[in-house]
Formats: C-alpha cells, sequence, structure tokens
C-alpha cells in the first residue's frame, strides 16, 4: 500500500434536520481495496456517493490526489461507479454501453478536446470484453443478458475509463450465492490485475470479510471502526462491531487487572490490558473459541437448550446463570445436557463500554439473523446470586 | 393468440366488428363502385384533380406536428423535472381547454384571429398596425429598387387596416397545434418521468456533461414517447375539417372538408368520398408503419 489518494475530513451530511454523516473521517490509499461495511442507512452509500460527485457534502472537504474536489461534479472525477441496479443504457448493446465513456471528447494536455481514434477504442473495448469474460457478446442487447452478465457489462464500463478509483455500490446485491461467491473472486482478480482502487460498499459481512484490505465498518453515520479483516474481526472495538462482524457472545465483565477479566463472578485470563482498575468492559467471546469439557471440568457450567445442525458444525445455545451463550462444535451435545467449557486467554476479547453495551450479543432470542438484536434491558446481575451450581 | 377468446372478449369484438370493420368494409365497397353499384376504378382516376388539397393536407398536418415536437418536448422535459405539487397543476392547466367543445375552442379562436377581431384590435391599440405602416414602406422602396435594378415588376404600398390572421395556413396550423398539443405532451411528459435517474447518473459517471446526457441518453429514451406523440398528433390533424373550414376562411380546404362535401355538401357524391377516404387512410397508414419502423432502429442507428 503506498499514498494516500482520497481523503474525507469531518465530513458531515444532513438534509434539514436529519444527519445522514457525523464527521467522516477517512484516507483510502491508492490500489487498496476498501470496503465501507454497515446496516442499511449507516451512511455507507452517502460516503459512496460524495467519493462519487454525486452529493456534496454539508461540510467537511473531499481530496482526491491532495486537490479539494468537493465542488468538481461527477463527469469531471478521474472516478467510476458501478450502480447497485447495474443502470446499463437500454438502447444500447453490450459494445456501445462499454464504449460510451471512450467516446466522450477528453481535454489533452493543453486544454482541447480531443476524440479518441475509433481503433483505440475498439482495442479498449475488447480488451475490457476480455478482461470480464464477455467476449462475443458484443452485439447483444443489455435486456438479453442475465443478471451476472449485466454486472460484469457494468464492471467493464466503468474500469474502460481507466478510473483512478472504482466505486462499487452493493453491486452483487442482485445475484444468487453461488454467482456472488464467484464473482467476489472475479473482482478480487480485477482489482489486483488492473491496479485500481476499490471502494466497495456493502452490507454482507462475509463478502467484506473475504475480499478488502481494509474494512471501515459503520453504523448510525459515523464510523465505528477501520482496520483489516482481521483486526475488525479479532479485535472489534465496541459491541455493534463484534455483533455485526460474525456471531459474537458479549458479556458485561469487570476488569481486575491487567489480563485478568471477571465473567459471573468468575476470573478468566485474558490478553487485554490497560484498562482501570475494576472498570467495567464488555467481553466478546466468539462462538469457535469456547471447547466444551465435561461438566466438571469447565470454568463455566450450563444446560444446552438448542442444537441447530449446519453441515460443518453444531450452532448449540447453552445457558450459563440465565444468559444464553451461541457455541460452536464439532461434537453433538444433546438438549438437556449438562456441560462445562474451557476459554482460552486468546479466545477472550476485551472492549470499552459504548453506547451500544448491553444491546447485542445474547443469544436468548435466537434465530439465524446476524441482525437480530436481542433484549437490550436484560440484566444478569438479578440472577445472579441464586443460580450457584 | 392459441388461446380461445374468453366469453368476456365477446362484446368488444362485437363492438369492434360493428362499430370498425363494417364501416371500413362499406367504405371500400363504395370506393368501388358506381352511384349504380357497378364495379369501377373510376372514382380513383379523379384523385389526381385533388392532389393539391392532398399535399395541403399533409403539409399542414406535417408543420403542425412538428410545432406540437418543438412545444411538447421542452414543455414535458421541463414538467418533469419540477416538483410533484407543479406537475399537478401544470397538467390541469394543459388538460384544462379540453373540457371545453372542440367547435366552441375553435370558434374562440375565430373571434380572436378575425380582421376585427381581439387580436388586430390589441395590435391597433398599442400601435402595432402604425408602427408597420410606418417602417413597411421602407421595405418596399428597397424590394422596388432591388426591383427595378432586375427590371421586374414595382409594388405599390397600400396601408393595411389590421393583419391578415384568419384565412392563412398559419391560423390553420395555429388551430391545429392548440388542439392538439395535450396529445403530443402526455406521451413525453410520461416517459421522461419515468426515465430511470440511475441512468442518468451512470452517465455523468461517465463523463456526459449534461449536453451530452440529454443528447445520448434521455433523447434516445424519450424518442417512443415522442413517436406517439407524432402519431396521435399528425392523424387527427391531417384528416380535420372542422378547424380548416372555421380558421382557413374556406380558403384552405383539406382533405376532411374535401371528404365532408361529397357526403353532406353540394358536390354530393358518397363513392368518390369513400375512394379519398380510402386514399387517405392507405397514405396515413403507411406513414405510421415506416416511422415505427424507424423507431424501431432509433435504439443502434442514432447511436452508431
Amino acid at each position: 500500500m503506498s499514498k494516500e489518494l482520497i481523503r474525507l475530513t469531518d465530513c458531515v451530511m444532513a438534509f434539514d434536520e436529519d444527519i445522514v454523516l457525523d464527521k467522516i473521517n477517512l484516507s483510502i490509499k491508492d490500489k487498496e481495496f476498501l470496503t465501507l461495511l454497515g446496516p442499511s442507512g449507516c451512511g455507507k452509500t452517502t460516503t459512496l456517493r460524495i467519493i462519487g460527485g454525486f452529493q456534496t457534502p454539508t461540510s467537511g472537504d473531499v481530496l482526491l490526489d491532495g486537490v479539494r474536489i468537493n465542488a468538481v461534479p461527477p463527469h469531471k472525477r478521474t472516478i467510476n461507479t458501478v450502480f447497485q441496479k447495474y443502470a446499463l443504457f437500454p438502447h444500447l448493446n453490450v459494445y456501445e454501453n462499454i464504449a460510451f465513456g471512450l467516446r466522450i471528447p477528453k481535454a489533452d494536455t493543453k486544454g482541447i478536446k480531443v476524440k479518441l481514434p475509433e481503433e483505440e477504442i475498439d482495442r479498449r473495448v475488447m480488451e475490457m470484453l476480455e478482461i470480464v469474460n464477455l467476449r462475443g457478446f458484443e452485439k447483444r442487447r443489455t435486456s438479453q443478458l442475465s443478471g451476472g452478465q449485466q454486472q460484469r457489462v457494468a464492471i467493464a464500463r466503468a474500469l474502460v475509463n481507466q478510473p483512478k478509483v472504482l466505486l462499487l455500490d452493493e453491486p452483487l446485491g442482485a445475484l444468487d450465492l453461488k454467482l456472488r461467491k464467484d464473482m467476489q473472486n472475479e473482482l478480487k482478480r480485477i482489482q489486483k490485475a488492473m491496479e485500481i482502487t476499490f471502494v466497495y460498499v456493502t452490507h454482507d459481512q462475509e463478502e467484506a470479510l473475504a475480499m478488502s484490505d481494509t474494512v471501515v465498518v459503520m453504523d448510525a453515520g459515523r464510523i465505528q471502526q477501520i482496520g483489516s479483516p482481521e483486526d475488525i474481526y479479532n479485535e472489534p472495538q465496541n459491541a455493534f462491531v463484534a455483533d455485526f462482524i460474525g456471531e459474537s457472545n458479549i458479556i458485561d465483565g469487570v476488569m481486575r487487572s491487567d489480563g485478568v477479566v471477571e465473567i459471573f463472578n468468575r476470573r478468566f485470563q485474558c490478553l487485554d490490558g490497560g484498562f482501570e482498575r475494576d472498570e467495567a468492559v464488555d467481553v466478546v467471546i466468539r462462538p469457535e473459541d469456547v471447547d466444551i469439557v465435561p461438566e466438571d471440568q469447565g470454568q463455566l457450567k450450563g444446560t444446552v437448550t438448542s442444537v441447530t445442525f449446519k453441515g460443518m458444525q453444531y450452532d448449540i445455545i447453552v445457558d450459563f446463570y440465565g444468559f444464553k451463550w451461541l457455541i460452536q462444535t464439532t461434537d453433538l451435545s444433546p438438549v438437556g445436557s449438562r456441560i462445562g467449557i474451557k476459554i482460552d486467554p486468546d479466545g477472550i476479547h476485551v472492549m470499552k463500554k459504548s453506547a451500544y453495551s448491553g444491546m447485542f450479543g445474547d443469544y436468548s432470542s435466537y434465530s439465524e439473523e446476524y441482525e437480530e438484536i436481542s433484549d437490550a434491558s436484560y440484566d444478569p446481575e438479578e440472577e445472579d446470586s441464586g443460580d450457584e451450581e | 393468440m392459441k388461446n380461445k377468446l374468453s366469453w368476456f372478449a365477446v362484446p368488444y369484438v362485437g363492438w369492434m366488428a360493428l362499430m370498425v370493420v363494417i364501416p371500413i368494409l362499406i367504405m371500400v365497397v363504395y370506393a368501388f363502385t358506381t352511384a349504380e353499384f357497378e364495379g369501377t376504378l373510376e372514382n380513383f382516376a379523379e384523385m389526381g384533380s385533388y392532389a393539391s388539397v392532398f399535399l395541403r393536407s399533409f403539409r399542414l398536418a406535417l408543420v403542425a406536428t412538428l410545432v406540437c415536437v418543438l412545444i411538447g418536448y421542452p414543455v414535458s422535459y421541463w414538467m418533469a423535472h419540477e416538483g410533484p405539487g407543479f406537475q399537478r397543476m401544470a397538467m390541469a392547466l394543459i388538460m384544462l381547454p379540453m373540457w371545453m367543445n372542440f367547435l366552441l375552442r375553435t370558434y374562440s379562436w375565430m373571434s380572436i384571429l378575425e380582421n376585427n377581431g381581439l387580436l388586430n384590435q390589441l395590435f391597433r391599440n398599442i400601435g402595432v398596425i402604425d408602427l408597420y405602416n410606418q417602417i413597411a414602406p421602407f421595405f418596399v422602396d428597397l424590394r422596388n429598387a432591388i426591383a427595378a435594378h432586375f427590371g421586374a415588376a414595382q409594388t405599390n404600398f397600400v396601408p393595411i387596416e389590421y393583419f391578415e390572421l384568419i384565412g392563412t395556413p398559419g391560423a390553420v396550423v395555429l388551430g391545429m397545434v392548440y388542439n392538439y398539443l395535450p396529445f403530443m405532451i402526455l406521451p413525453i411528459y410520461s416517459v421522461i418521468l419515468k426515465l430511470d435517474s440511475n441512468l442518468l447518473e451512470a452517465a455523468r459517471d461517465l463523463g456526459a456533461d449534461s449536453g451530452r446526457v440529454f443528447r445520448k441518453v434521455i433523447l434516445p429514451l424519450s424518442l417512443p414517447g415522442v413517436l406517439s406523440g407524432v402519431t396521435m398528433v399528425f392523424v387527427p390533424s391531417v384528416s380535420t375539417f372542422a378547424i380548416s373550414r372555421l380558421l382557413g376562411g374556406g380558403t384552405q380546404m383539406m382533405l376532411g372538408d374535401l371528404i365532408e362535401q361529397q357526403f353532406l355538401g353540394g358536390a354530393y357524391d358518397p363513392h368518390l368520398g369513400a375512394a379519398i377516404s380510402m386514399v387517405m387512410m392507405v397514405i396515413v397508414v403507411v406513414c405510421m408503419v415506416v416511422m415505427n419502423r424507424f423507431g424501431e432502429g432509433e435504439g443502434e442507428a442514432v447511436i452508431l
């Protein structure tokens, strides 16, 4: 990763009283694959549209290559977009859709508008068709193409202009799962081959983790965390990120000292430090980091309340003192059985309390939906005393 | 059309047979027969003598259609880009005249355009006619000077009392445009309104400035609206008779008037009238087919 290409400084987007983006600060490096990830309405698409020039921030600056471009209209930016619903021109065939940008006269170094020669246009369109595997489709009408093919035409149409940045607004949202996986690899391959910065918007955390160099997690118009996929998954900064990326059990804990956290009145070894003594914290435990052991050997003991077979593993819900955890295991523990669990120090991640504390991470109302928000008013302290084994 | 027609279609089919197919058949029969109902082509042989009426009809209808496009497109475009409240109001204003009787509207134009009508009174009162009488001699002199140079005839300037508005081709075109403009605006407006705004953003994103977005995306995609507008204005224009008679002052005879004369007027000859109607119908149908062909290929033709 080299120099910085795009910078957003204190970008605010407000429609009347409604603040869509709240002081966004973001730096995008050259040749980077950056993903804006978040639930719908989090401001990710607005951020993309600000970079593309379709919206001007209410306040704050947008810089491209160090130059302020707030007021530069989209057609004068060296940035191209792949739109969510492709937005292919229905009156043009595949070839002409891709050639659309090339046919527009561009100012040369002396500022004189010049048209590309027809052979040059033809060469570049054919090259792009090759890259997106659509050779032989030149004369097709866009309505005759499948969703995946239309998607590739949209990508080719944007990339043929050799933009500095390609913006992709949930480009795979309308495709089925199999095709989506293929296109993820395809996009990654194209990005590597063409060495172009990709800014990718999605609400699919798996997609974000699989494709990105950098993931920007957003919610409620704010950036919650910026980091590599590994950072985001392993070291979430707050309960929102922990819940949104993957599955998480988020438990109230107290930091007794560096490396020691107390959950349910039991002390656990962990790797985190730098908190105040006895500071209340959120503790994240990923379902796959929990080892199931016989009940008498467990650090915590609980009852299995539900088992779901997921192919690679079982998702089991275990009740610990009234708080339900999701645990992923390859061994079947039947419903109603008593189990003990062990957690290694590197399986425990401690986070500062945030506005999101208490909103996520309880599987009492477990469903297959990732976004399911559990009962926020639940307080484990009340049930702690009487439930000792 | 493999499915058998549902019983619900019976009234429609019956109605269409009674009101469309049978009248056309009657027209065809009349066109190819004499007054004694003997087969003949004589009715068509006379057609040549009406060539000037045919020409005038198609010319005026064409001009009216063109004017309707030139006015209707920008109006539709502008309307579609305003707020919904404005759009509703504009639509009501455009439809309002159509709630009045067609003849009433045309008679109103008569009293506006007459030699002593509202417009000429206005011109007289604000001095436009006096102004014309002062300026025009200069141009007449100039023309005479040039004519003298080439040895052509001289003209004398006669001061005017009024502008000649009624009884001119312009008045007829005005009447057509006034009456049929809504039929041009409605289809264009609805097509532009339904244009996917993503396409316009995509075009801008690819580097097109607003002029290019219009020429390369909006215009080709709104062409179907223009084509149906053209059909809806041209067909009634070419066959109109009331407008040309009332505003043309008898000097601008069109096909509609000619046909009417054969059925209701002094030149009573329904067989000739049927033949003229048939020729007109065939020409109109051919025009429409050609235009729609052109329209279908448009997507590729304009761009490539």
